[in-house]
């Protein structure tokens, strides 16, 4: 085995634990299908862009605020966070997700370049408040599946869904 | 520091809290409910109570009588994901979690398919990329099965089946080596989408003119231009004729006409005369007067 090629794998096997902000985020190799080879650069913008995208939820589910989803959110993910916003106002409601912990993995990078996928397996505190007092905290511990897709300055949440790990 | 020791803490805790959530903790929950579908809830004790069942995707909050199994009906929860679960009485708070599932029956597919014009002939010159989505516009994440098709009229079909991995498919195909508008089809299950690729005709191939005198010039005429699979090279494609004689060249441009590029240049003995398309060169020919 040649030494860039050695040097090069420890590099890719080694995951990298990052700060952002208070999050824990750890930032696995990734493991993608696809021919497009993934820059560096494009997956520093797509994990920056998609943890600022859990900030704007956190934020706008917290203070019921659609408002703060449209930079980091399209489609479907942005119409749906804004219906949930809407069912909290209706009932009083509001959704505290604290101190997650991501880790997270690009899986898919399209050929075309126009969509990226990764897998974030987060552990959050979800608090529920009914006007203002504040119902359960749960600790949660989900596998969450998003897609982005490039808008004019940076990648944007289009699908992002969970599951049990 | 503290925060580690919270987390030192919560590490020591989790393990003993998870078994616990993992059967819904104290409230009697399935653990998945497929997206749309009815769902019943026991409750439990006496009086009033409320329960919620909040998410990102999708927050319920519902009085309930205790005593009465709580009903959510069909096509109420319909958002996948992962929920919390909370039922409150004046006494005592249930607590549980659940995932609503997405449907395996693909509904909608998003097809990304690129490029939308290029020659034929070219190997896995063609990609598409598809998302599957059921009913509710959840992304299937079990593994679906995708075939994709790339077909011109009367031209051979390629066609090739991938299996979703988290609910993205990809493929590569060749462009075809008939020219026209190829139909680029993805199915899963019962849903199909279509895309149109146009392909054209590569770069000419065997360029070759032909020459006869007419009057005091050289009347040029090219044979009927074909890329190399035989396509016709679209009219308007510019085609060069140049005169060298007596150390001074002379170049015309023509566009195809009727699949023909024709020319006419001074007939002077001795001149060479060759022609070229783009970067196509084609034969050359030494003029002789034939009077």
């Amino acid at each position: 085995m040649t030494r860039p090629f050695l040097i090069l794998s420890l590099a890719t096997v080694l995951a990298t634990p990052l700060a952002f902000g208070q999050d824990t985020v750890r930032v696995e190799p990734t493991a993608f299908q696809g021919p497009r080879p993934l820059a560096s650069q494009t997956q520093a913008s797509v994990i920056r862009d998609y943890l600022d995208a859990w900030k704007s939820l956190s934020a706008a589910l917290d203070q019921n605020r659609p408002d703060l989803l449209g930079q980091d959110f399209v489609g479907v993910a942005r119409d749906r966070f804004a219906q949930t916003i809407e069912e909290q106002r209706k009932f009083g409601l509001s959704a505290r997700y604290l101190e997650p912990s991501h880790d997270i993995q690009i899986i898919f990078y399209s050929p075309e370049g126009l969509s990226i996928q990764l897998v974030d397996n987060i552990e959050y505190s979800e608090q529920l408040l009914d006007r203002g007092r504040l119902v359960t905290t749960q600790p949660v511990r989900a596998r969450y599946v998003a897609v982005l897709t490039p808008s004019e300055v940076r990648w944007r949440v289009r699908v992002l869904q969970s599951e049990t790990q | 520091m503290n925060r580690w020791l919270t987390w030192a803490v919560a590490g020591l805790i989790l393990p003993v809290i998870q078994p616990a959530l993992g059967q819904s903790g104290d409230l009697n929950l399935p653990r998945t409910v497929v997206a749309g579908t009815a769902l019943s809830i026991p409750v439990a004790g006496s009086g009033q109570a409320v329960l919620y069942i909040a998410g990102p995707s999708q927050v319920i909050r519902r009085e309930v009588m205790p005593g009465q199994p709580l009903s959510i009906a069909a096509e109420e929860l319909n958002n996948a994901g992962h929920y919390v679960v909370a039922l409150v009485t004046q006494s005592s708070t249930q607590v549980g979690q659940f995932d609503v599932v997405p449907s395996t029956q693909p509904a909608s597919l998003s097809f990304l398919a690129r490029p939308s014009r290029l020659p034929v002939g070219l190997q896995n010159s063609i990609s598409g990329a598809v998302y599957v989505f059921d009913v509710f516009h959840n992304l299937i994440t079990t593994p679906t099965a995708v075939s994709f098709q790339l077909s011109v009229p009367a031209g051979a079909t390629q066609s090739r089946t991938v299996e979703t991995r988290d609910g993205a498919a990809w493929t590569e195909m060749d462009s075809t080596p008939k020219e026209g508008n190829a139909k680029f089809v993805a199915q899963a299950g019962s849903i199909s989408t279509t895309r149109v690729i146009q392909e054209v005709p590569g770069d000419p191939c065997g360029l070759k003119m032909s020459a006869h005198q007419v009057g005091d010039k050289v009347q040029l005429a090219t044979d009927p231009l074909q890329d190399c699979s035989g396509n016709p090279v679209a009219d308007g494609t510019i085609v060069t004729f140049t005169e060298s004689w007596n150390g001074s060249q002379t170049s015309v441009d023509v566009p195809l006409k009727h699949g023909i590029a024709e020319a006419q240049v001074p007939a002077h003995d001795g001149a060479n005369i060759s022609v070229a398309t783009g970067v196509v060169m084609g034969n050359e020919i030494h003029w002789e007067s034939r009077e």
